[in-house]
């Protein structure tokens, strides 16, 4: 007999036959920075699936080795272009600015 | 899981990521503990609990049943769950010589608000290709094997619907109770690749 599930109290499982949803930092972030920019009414949810959809495609004709989250990263990067919030010039630039901050930096 | 993930790659993305977050918040765009909020919410509220207490009342109440599947978004909205996306529930049912499965052929299409995000072979491209074009044999290798008298119905998932399996409820379970009953319905149950009440095989 399986036991019973507290699903509604503070000591409830998050995912009870789940999986780590995210492996890296970053993948939850560029996740979260998505649903953060959708629910502030910048974008409707099909301009990011057409997206995504390109960016699997491609990965899949590739031979399909192209993590989710990296083809999730490239759609979201394109819609940003494409909606002229953030040119790949600009992005290119501050990753490059926070690659010479010096090792041991205060993230925040 | 992270073979093939190589390290200073995934640090160079992460830069990258961190620079999309500065110029998204330096135009005003986002707040990042808006953006905190919201990983935590799916990290850690949403998850496939949702889906089986649906599941469970839909066993033990049927007039829930009825509107849970003429309309599976506000039948859903019922117990409190509404999708952020925007998509529609449907619920599909599972009924003897009947057996359904989900997909989403093209991208990653899922109903978040009740399995919480999908898991990693939902998302690989054997797993959308393949329960398109031979279903049968994709279950039998996740380890439900149907008899051929059993239709496989396929549901491709799209921007506008995202489809939840209601499986048939065991037998032997008249005297559980709904919590009882929704400990019994996996996550891979309700996607169709599983049954319920058994152990899940693990597909990572």
């Amino acid at each position: 007999m399986a036991e019973q599930l507290d699903l509604e109290g503070r000591a409830a499982p998050p995912r009870r036959n789940g999986e780590l949803v995210f492996a890296e930092p970053w993948e939850s972030r560029v996740f979260g920075l998505t649903m953060a920019l959708h629910e502030a009414g910048v974008f409707a949810w099909d301009e990011f699936r057409s997206r995504l959809i390109e960016a699997i495609r491609r990965a899949d004709a590739d031979g399909g080795s192209q993590p989710y989250w990296q083809s999730w990263r490239h759609a979201f990067e394109s819609l940003l272009t494409a909606k002229g919030i953030c040119a790949d010039a600009d992005l290119e630039a501050r990753t490059h600015a926070l690659a010479a901050r010096p090792p041991g930096h205060d993230h925040h | 899981m992270s073979a093939g993930h190589d390290h200073d790659h995934d640090d160079e993305i992460a830069l990258r990521v961190e620079a999309l977050e500065s110029l998204l918040l330096e135009k005003g765009l986002i707040d990042s503990a808006v953006v905190d909020e919201i990983i935590r919410h799916y990290e850690q509220d949403v998850g496939p609990m949702n889906g089986a207490r649906v599941v469970a009342r839909a066993w033990v109440d049927p007039a829930y049943k009825t509107r849970l599947l003429a309309d599976g978004t506000a039948a859903v909205a019922e117990l409190g769950y509404g999708g952020r996306e925007g998509a529609h529930v449907r619920v599909v049912e599972n009924q003897p010589g009947v057996h359904n499965v989900v997909v989403c052929s093209l991208c990653s299409c899922y109903p978040w608000a009740l399995l919480g995000l999908p898991p990693t072979w939902y998302k690989s491209p054997a797993y959308r290709s393949r329960v398109v074009r031979e279903p049968r044999a994709v279950l039998a290798e996740m380890g439900v094997t149907l008899p051929p008298s059993v239709e496989v119905r396929v549901w491709d998932s799209s921007a506008e619907v995202r489809y939840l399996v209601l499986p048939e409820r065991p037998p032997d379970t008249e005297r559980l109770s709904e919590g009882e009953l929704a400990a019994l319905v996996s996550r891979d149950a309700m996607i169709g690749v599983a049954l319920p009440g058994r152990r899940e095989a693990s597909h990572g």
